[in-house]
């Protein structure tokens, strides 16, 4: 076995989208910082988020912070944090402000100050009507603050690992002390010694068939803390987007309904007046899932067939092909390449994909990791973005949410891991801890005992039993059907090998520790959907479809111990509104 | 239908050179190239090595070469690369830069380039407590250099970087640079011209076109070279002073 080579830094990046990016200029002003990206930093998902960044800077019409945070908590069907949600949203004005001076090409109004537009669930005096606070950069929202930041990365030298996947991280006790990872252009095995260190690895879509998710979007960080035995939270909330281009899931974004967009089954008929008549095609994005859906089961989608491959159509033709293209390029372009439609002249064939994790590594408002059912933390240990659990986005998400999540908590973070590491004595890193992360890879390359499955097989019943059972619509019965078969899955992993034998760039090995991390993070998925019985936010359940705030308005805990998961829970603060239904 | 996939292999482990093999699939019409691709890594060779993540060309990691063009595998759709059932299509990695594995080369160079322009907001001074102001045509004119997501495939494509001067920067850099000289917020012009403004700067660029041919974003790159040029030579122009190298 090779010596790993080893580095030593104040504070390690685990993860190059906009939460880590944003980190690492913070955390890098004060401490030397690296950050390590499985793939380049400007390949990283944030890049594909369209719509926009909200803030309430009232720039085209009157807004306040305040109102941002009610409707981002009566978005999260009450389960999301409620003074955290007001950090968001106070914070969030000041992050816009930053990122254009650090040079984000917002799309402008007349008079040169950045323009916003509606975006669903984002309301004026409480859910009085739609009120624009999106602030976009045409339907490339993502992709310029991805290369604004990494451009302010270049700018104040921040140290890049380009092509490295963690492995593990190294723990003694409540001590973080650094993380190991692989050197994918050679297969060799690094150690990173630092006193801090933050995980921003993003989403975990890849669990699921139909999905909007790079194929890199596979929950490294949250499946490695799990497998650490920290408790993992409000994992059943997976977020279906609404309108994914059908068959392929490509995100068609919500901005779309923004600009006068409409969501039409096979009557042509305008079907969430029906669902939700105040709000129409801007309402949440579970809510409008869950309608389609029903169209769809109640045999009114475009085929009338209720299948998989059935769909319904988003009517953007009023828009106006001069709108389209100012505004809304990127998905124009998508229609045309994927589907050789014109948008401006066909309505746009959708279905609703899998999109957001609501759920994952639970902090604090600074990013620490939280040990325990409790507020205890780790010392030393950070998470932030898609891959965090604030939690701000409680049982939904609303959209632009995202990207202001991941600047307001990668900023959090990235401070706090400055101040911390600045302080700190280093941890010790133990040998075995060390080479265990070495077997991690090197098991893999050793014959098993007996033929191994085709990791094919296992990542397609993988993605079809969640997109199937733990997908819009749960059951009792499903979910229950659906953990034993991810546990079957997990014991089959066991014997997966490697049969690509160079150590450079060995995509095989990759794939594998990806889809272990997919399989574990999908039975605590299970697992905590099935523990749930209300419905909530994203979580629907047939057998029980009605919110229960008197038993179930708390967070879940999550914790893996080999095949089971341990359900624990932890309060939400509720401290500012009182939960009421939610209704729009 | 079926296709055949004639890949360009290197597998340095196995074999010092590179060489063909084909891979015969069947795939959807409709479906990406990319998926192709991933099908035979995972089901058919593992060992086929290339980058991929968002699979709708907006991350910019599976630009390659096929069929002769650099292009997104994931842009690609199986039925636009054959020409019918069981036809051929050719796949090689992206040219001027090492290959490191099949379709995967080494970007160090390529990142190189992009990072000698200084590609980020140069102040002139403190900012003001709200956003700067930027008129919707200041906007405009930097729209749509701010859509390039470094993919390398003008890089690849360009015949000067090929064949003519394998240190001139690049298209990608220029429309990079582009994107700041002409944002009027920045105020590094001359900053720049350190780096623009000399003989392996944008000077060696003859308008072949293929950057603007290639280009998965439709950015018409050699129309932000060309204006780069103009931009450089008026100002030294207005200065009195002499270019720095043809």
């Amino acid at each position: 076995m090779t010596e790993p080579k080893r580095h030593r830094f104040d504070a390690v990046i685990v993860g190059a989208g906009g939460a880590g990016l944003y980190a690492a200029l913070r955390a890098g002003l004060k401490v030397r910082t690296a950050v390590l990206s499985k793939v380049h930093p400007l390949r990283s998902h944030t890049g594909a988020a369209q719509g926009g960044i909200g803030a309430a800077l009232g720039n085209v019409e009157e807004d306040k912070p305040e109102w941002h945070a009610f409707d981002t908590v009566k978005g999260g069907d009450y389960l999301s944090d409620q003074k955290a949600s007001l950090l968001l949203a106070d914070e969030a004005v000041r992050a816009v402000i930053d990122l254009e001076h650090r040079g984000l090409p917002f799309n402008r109004t007349p008079d040169g100050r950045i323009d916003q537009r509606r975006f669903g669930g984002h309301t004026r005096n409480f859910g009085e009507a739609a009120v624009r606070r999106s602030c976009y950069a045409g339907d490339r929202t993502g992709h310029m603050i991805l290369q604004t930041l990494y451009q302010q990365c270049i700018k104040n030298d921040v140290t890049f690992f380009d092509e490295f996947y963690a492995l593990d991280v190294i723990l003694d006790g409540r001590e973080c002390a650094g993380v190991t990872a692989v050197d994918l252009a050679t297969g060799d095995t690094h150690l990173f010694e630092a006193r801090a260190v933050l995980l921003a690895t993003g989403g975990f879509g890849r669990m699921f068939r139909t999905t909007s998710n790079a194929h890199a979007n596979t929950g490294d960080g949250p499946a490695i803390l799990a497998r650490r035995g920290v408790a993992l939270e409000d994992m059943e909330f997976f977020q279906f987007h609404p309108t994914g281009l059908r068959g392929l899931g490509i995100l068609i974004s919500e901005a779309v309904r923004g600009e006068g967009g409409v969501l039409r089954n096979r009557g042509g008929e305008r079907f969430m007046e029906k669902y939700t008549p105040k709000l129409l095609d801007l309402a949440p994005r579970d809510i409008v899932s869950r309608a389609i859906v029903t169209e769809l089961r109640e045999g009114r989608g475009v085929r009338g067939d209720g299948t998989g491959d059935d769909y319904v159509v988003l009517d953007a033709t009023t828009i106006g092909r001069e709108t389209l293209e100012a505004k809304l390029p990127d998905i124009t372009g998508f229609c045309r390449t994927y589907l050789g439609i014109d948008p401006s002249e066909t309505p746009i064939p959708v279905q609703p994909t899998a999109h957001y994790a609501m759920g994952g590594i639970p902090t604090d408002e600074f990013g620490r990791v939280l040990a325990g059912d409790g507020a205890d933390h780790f010392n030393g240990l950070y998470a932030a973005g898609e891959c965090a659990c604030v939690s701000v986005h409680g049982a939904n998400r609303l959209g632009t949410n995202s990207l202001v999540d991941l600047v307001v908590f990668g900023r959090r973070a990235g401070d706090h891991v400055a101040d911390y590491a600045a302080g700190a004595g280093a941890a010790a890193v133990r040998e075995d801890e060390v080479k265990a992360a070495v077997e991690i890879v090197e098991r893999l390359r050793r014959p098993g005992g007996r033929p191994g499955p085709e990791p094919e097989a296992l990542r397609g019943r993988l993605e079809r039993v969640m997109m199937e059972k733990v997908g819009i619509y749960r059951s009792g019965a499903a979910m229950a059907e659906a953990v034993e078969e991810l546990k079957g899955l997990r014991r089959d992993y066991q014997n997966i090998r490697v049969g690509d034998r160079a150590r450079a760039f060995n995509l095989q090995t990759l794939d594998i520790l990806e889809l272990g991390n997919l399989l574990d993070l999908a039975l605590i998925t299970a697992a905590s959907a099935l523990n749930r019985r209300e419905s909530r936010g994203a979580h629907s359940r047939e057998d029980f479809p009605g919110r229960d705030d008197v038993n179930w308005l708390k967070h879940t805990m999550a914790r893996l111990e080999g095949e089971r998961v341990s359900i624990g829970e932890k309060p939400v603060d509720i401290s500012i509104w009182k939960p009421v239904e939610r209704k729009y | 239908m079926k296709i055949v996939l004639k890949i360009l292999r290197f597998q340095p482990d196995k074999a010092a050179e590179p060489y063909f093999e084909k891979f015969e699939v069947e795939a959807d019409p409709g479906s990406r190239l990319l998926d192709a691709l991933v099908h035979i890594q995972r089901r058919i060779d593992p060992t086929l090595a290339l980058r991929k993540s968002c699979g709708h060309g907006v991350c910019g990691s599976d630009a390659m070469v096929i069929n002769g063009k650099e292009r997104l595998a994931c842009k690609t759709l199986v039925k636009d690369a054959a020409g019918g059932e069981g036809a051929e299509v050719t796949i090689e990695p992206l040219r001027s830069l090492p290959v490191l594995r099949d379709l995967i080369v080494k970007q160090d160079r390529f990142f190189e380039t992009y990072r000698s322009v200084k590609p980020f907001l140069i102040e002139g001074d403190e900012p003001p407590e709200r956003e700067r102001l930027q008129s919707p045509d200041e906007h405009r004119k930097i729209d749509e250099a701010t859509d390039c997501i470094l993919c390398a495939a003008c890089y690849s494509a360009c015949p000067v970087v090929q064949t003519v001067n394998p240190e001139f920067i690049g298209p990608a850099a220029v429309v990079q640079a582009f994107r700041f000289q002409e944002d009027s917020r920045d105020r590094g012009f001359e900053e720049r011209l350190a780096v623009l403004d000399r003989p392996n700067g944008v000077w060696p660029c003859e308008n072949r076109f293929e950057c603007t041919r290639v280009c998965p974003r439709g950015i018409k790159v050699t129309k932000h070279i060309n204006l780069t040029k103009k931009h450089i030579t008026e100002f030294r122009g207005g200065r009195g002073e002499k270019k720095a190298g043809t």
